[in-house]
């Protein structure tokens, strides 16, 4: 039975708000505007919940369901169509991207009231979300990458909205031009799926593979190849190593596109590229263990570099680069549906903490700096609440979400044959890491004493901004906010409550979200797992066969046995003990005694600068990349080609007919007798033409 | 009978002469009567060509025989208006440029 | 052979005039050159047998156009031609042209002269008739005839309108 769903109308929706609003929205009313923006998201979201609803397992209706409105572009045997592609995949990703991005559109009418260019906000967040729908209902790579571009796009776009800032333009174009070289591998992986299938078409790449058609050794090279440019690419848009920088940076933003770009959507979509090119990947071993180590080092990396940042979008910006890799992680070691469940709870605290951040930032006047807050907790209690709500959640205790989906990876990891003890360790390190500074930033935010305005930065911390901080940290810090956000009311204030609602049911969802995949070992179902298992299937089986040899155990779906069930508990029961030893030091050093973080780092001075300068990453692409590239462009791009030989053939050509002008116009001297000379010699000339006409003839 | 090429001849030698006389000349009266040359020798191959085509009738009806006559009527009437309105120019740019010199009369204008 | 003399005296009379209106370099005298030309192409035409042709040439040429010619030179009080140098495009490209020119159509002439035939003294009694022509051009050539009357009448009033002084 098909049934029409009319799943183009899901992305456009947002895309005819983006429309109004950029079109009209500058005579609007910033009431008028909102309306707009948030009646099209809401009947995009619910729009996508009637689909949801009706493809449900057990409606009947086959699953993946494909709707084709027309063929886009043909060329030869090759067609990329107009195509909508439901599955179980994108069924989440589809709730996930509306709903959170809805909730996060009713925040930006509170966020944003007081900011210019409201319209233009509105128009650019419905943009993206447009984009990350074609992203996500794409039902073939091409018009994936449609929108995938188009969410580069957008989030340029976001990212530099406060444009008029010079750290904020440069942010914007930083993540357009590092999301473009991952695209660049997209591409290429793109152009290797046409070379080795013919088609982009999901049903088509992937049928060919179910079929059978490959063995791991019949491609493997090819296999590989193709996996690990789309891991390339997915790596830029999922700002994993070694194109995470630009993430950071892109807090340059307003707080609602961090929350909607770099954790529920637009960071998401390479997981799910990856989740969805899974058939791929298990016939690639090694690209499968590369994005497993990729995942683990960035998980990791990013965790450690989140320690010691003072910005508290900064502290968020690293987490979500650290949960990144965590899911990252879980899709190299074959457990895609435990990445994507992760994906979601991430999705939900992370906005929160996200948005909770902004409720701060909003509350105390625009400052971002964690060591002038303080003492907040009794200001501004709903927004502290629910920020100690995201804060567990994202630790791993359990039984908030993110202990489950964090849990789920961590077993899978374990478990498997990509995976092992050893990069199981790391996460469990980099799951104490994050509970240690989501904790620092909880209680250096909510607790001890208010000291806005009144603290100066330690002298330490002034020597610590070199100069490429000071580009980015420190011009943030001084005015990042202060200027975009400073709206006359004085003192501390609770948000409003349009920007607190979106917070508690983000804040619910943060709580009951990981409830769907309770492991089996603790009396769950792992519903989601089994609800993904039908997009899955083939995973874990296949990449199994494929390292056979390697004796795989894998961690999936396994019968409840006792011992299963013990080594569970323990695996549980270690990362439930790394979030509450973080707990512990944050409480030891940023409550209890707040003076012993100086006197650690003053120890560890080398060590922490590192940490602090992010370990110099972007000094090192500085000089790797942009500089040799600066002067290459400078010299032979523009001294060599464009002055010399694009100009100088512009100019060659200018100068070419000037001269032959001069000499031309020796002919137009005005004087009778040299025109009457000119016409003897055409006439002699024609003559003497006829002439041999006839005598050839 | 003389050869019509003869007439021909002359008739070149004529237009060659009156071509060479506008290019050579510098006085403007004088470049006008080069071309009265050279319409002169037009003529006359046209009334050669005249006499020939009368005396060696064709049945093409579209050849109407003394028309090489009729011709060198009207190139007469153009040779007289423009003798008329071309000698007028050249009082009018002997009034502005005190001069009949085409090298000194070269702009183009009055 | 009478016809072929005359044609050669005439013709050299007609060459040697053409010739002094190029090397005299008073107007006045090149205009009485032009005459010369004129007065024994109109013999020429004679040689044709077109009688018609022959006295408008007298009465129009020589007469009308070269007596306004002179006036023309009286009136402005012509002297002899400067030697300036304006135009060297003139001598570097015009006098090859007309080499050339005359070249390659007196060589066409010599050559394909064995295809042409000849012209007689005196043609059939109807050739040069006046009213022959006459029939000609108020029948076959109205229309034509009548716009070189306007043309003409146009001419008078340009001419007219250049001559006028402006004060």
């Amino acid at each position: 039975m098909t049934k029409n769903l009319n799943l183009w109308v899901i992305p456009l929706l947002p895309l005819i708000g983006a429309a109004i609003n950029g079109l009209f929205g500058r005579r609007f009313k910033n009431a008028m505007v909102s309306a707009v923006a948030l009646l099209f998201t809401a009947a995009s979201f619910g729009w996508a919940a009637w689909a949801v609803w009706t493809v449900w397992p057990g409606s009947g209706i086959a699953l993946p369901h494909i709707e084709t409105l027309g063929t886009w572009i043909t060329a030869g045997t090759f067609s990329a169509p107009f195509g909508f592609y439901l599955d179980q995949l994108s069924m989440i990703m589809v709730l996930v991207v509306t709903g959170v991005g809805f909730l996060i559109h009713i925040y930006s009418v509170g966020y944003m009231a007081h900011e210019g260019g409201y319209y233009r906000f509105f128009a650019y967040l419905n943009l993206f979300m447009f984009f990350m729908l074609t992203l996500v209902l794409a039902n073939n790579y091409l018009l994936m990458f449609v929108g995938w571009e188009g969410v580069g796009l957008a989030s340029y776009l976001l990212i530099g909205f406060f444009f008029l800032k010079d750290s904020a333009a440069d942010a914007g174009k930083k993540a357009f031009i590092v999301n473009r070289i991952g695209d660049f591998a997209f591409l290429i992986g793109m152009f290797l799926i046409i070379r080795h299938f013919g088609s982009l078409n999901y049903d088509a790449v992937f049928g060919k593979i179910a079929a059978g058609h490959f063995t791991p050794e019949a491609g493997w090279g090819i296999f590989t190849a193709i996996a690990l440019c789309l891991m390339f690419g997915a790596t830029g848009k999922s700002a994993q190593v070694p194109l995470y920088v630009w993430l950071p940076d892109a807090m340059e933003g307003p707080t609602p596109v961090s929350a909607l770009i770099h954790a529920a959507t637009m960071v998401t979509a390479g997981i799910y590229m990856i989740a969805r090119s899974h058939a791929i990947f298990n016939l690639a071993p090694h690209a499968l263990q590369i994005v497993a180590i990729i995942g683990c080092i960035t998980a990791i990396f990013a965790a450690t570099m989140g320690l010691a940042q003072t910005d508290i979008k900064r502290v968020l910006a690293y987490s979500t680069v650290s949960q990144l890799g965590y899911m990252f992680l879980a899709c190299g070691v074959a457990a895609y549906s435990a990445g994507i469940f992760h994906l979601m709870t991430h999705a939900f605290f992370k906005a929160l903490l996200f948005l909770g951040a902004g409720s701060v930032i909003h509350a105390v006047g625009g400052e971002q700096d964690m060591r002038r807050m303080g003492g907040l907790r009794k200001l501004i209690p709903v927004t502290f609440w629910v920020v100690t709500i995201a804060t567990i959640a994202i630790a791993g205790i359990p039984p908030f979400a993110g202990f489950f989906s964090k849990d789920e990876i961590l077993g899978a990891v374990f478990h498997s044959p990509y995976g092992g003890p050893v990069i199981w360790g790391i996460g469990v390190l980099t799951a104490g890491l994050t509970s240690f500074y989501m904790f620092r930033l909880w209680f250096m935010t909510f607790f001890g004493e208010l000291k806005l305005g009144s603290v100066e930065l330690g002298e330490e911390a002034h020597a610590a901004k070199a100069p490429a901080q000071a580009a980015h940290g420190a011009a943030s810090h001084s005015h990042g906010h202060a200027d975009d956000h400073s709206h006359g009311h004085g003192g501390v204030h609770e948000s409003p409550w349009i920007m607190l609602a979106p917070l508690v049911i983000l804040a619910v969802l943060s709580f009951v979200g990981g409830w769907v995949g309770v492991p089996q070992f603790m009396g769950g179902h792992n519903e989601i797992e089994q609800f993904l298992a039908p997009v899955m299937q083939s995973g874990p089986a296949v990449a199994g066969e494929a390292v056979s040899d390697k004796d795989a155990t894998t961690s999936h779906a396994g019968e409840a046995t006792p011992e299963n069930t013990k080594e569970e508990l323990f695996l549980a029961g270690t990362s439930v003990a790394a979030a509450l030893i973080g707990l512990f030091f944050a409480y030891l050093f940023y409550y209890k005694s707040p003076e012993l973080p100086d006197r650690i780092t003053s120890k560890m001075h080398g060590i922490y600068m590192m940490v602090l300068h992010k370990y110099y990453v972007d000094e090192g692409y500085g000089a790797i990349f942009v500089k040799p590239l600066l002067a290459l462009s400078t010299v032979v791009l523009w001294r060599g080609v464009d002055q010399g030989v694009i100009d100088g053939l512009v100019n060659g050509a200018g100068t070419a007919s000037q001269g032959v002008g001069n000499e031309l116009r020796q002919m137009q001297s005005g004087n009778i007798r040299s025109y009457a000379a000119w016409v003897a010699i055409g006439g002699a000339a024609i003559v003497a033409y006829m002439i041999w006409l006839g005598v050839t003839r | 009978m003389v050869p019509l090429s003869w007439y021909l001849i002359l008739s070149g030698i004529l237009f060659s002469l009156g071509v060479l006389g506008f290019l050579l000349k510098r006085n403007i009266i004088t470049i006008f009567m080069s071309i009265e040359l050279m319409l002169n020798a037009v003529n006359l191959s046209f009334v050669a060509f005249a006499n020939y085509w009368h005396t060696h009738p064709v049945a093409d009806k579209s050849i109407v025989p003394l028309s090489g006559q009729v011709f060198v009527f009207f190139v007469m009437v153009v040779a007289a208006a423009e003798a008329a309105v071309g000698l007028a120019i050249i009082i009018a740019v002997f009034r502005t440029r005190e001069t009949l010199n085409v090298d000194r009369v070269n702009l183009l204008k009055l | 052979m009478v016809h072929q003399v005359l044609f050669i005296v005439f013709g050299l009379i007609c060459v040697a005039g053409a010739i002094n209106l190029l090397v005299q370099r008073h107007p006045i005298s090149s205009a009485l050159s032009l005459v010369v030309v004129m007065a024994s192409l109109a013999l020429i035409y004679l040689l044709l047998g077109a009688e018609f042709v022959a006295a408008i040439q007298v009465i129009v040429y020589a007469g009308a156009i070269m007596v306004l010619f002179v006036f023309v030179i009286m009136l402005l009080n012509a002297g002899a031609e400067e030697r300036t140098r304006g135009s060297r495009m003139a001598l570097i490209v015009g006098v090859p042209g007309v080499i050339i020119l005359a070249g390659t159509v007196g060589w066409m002439l010599v050559s394909g002269s064995g295809r042409l035939g000849g012209v007689n003294l005196v043609g059939p009694s109807s050739f040069g008739e006046t009213h022959a022509i006459a029939r000609l051009l108020f029948k076959e050539f109205l229309l034509p005839f009548e716009i070189t009357s306007v043309l003409i009448l146009i001419a008078i009033m340009g001419a007219v309108v250049l001559g006028k002084r402006e004060n």
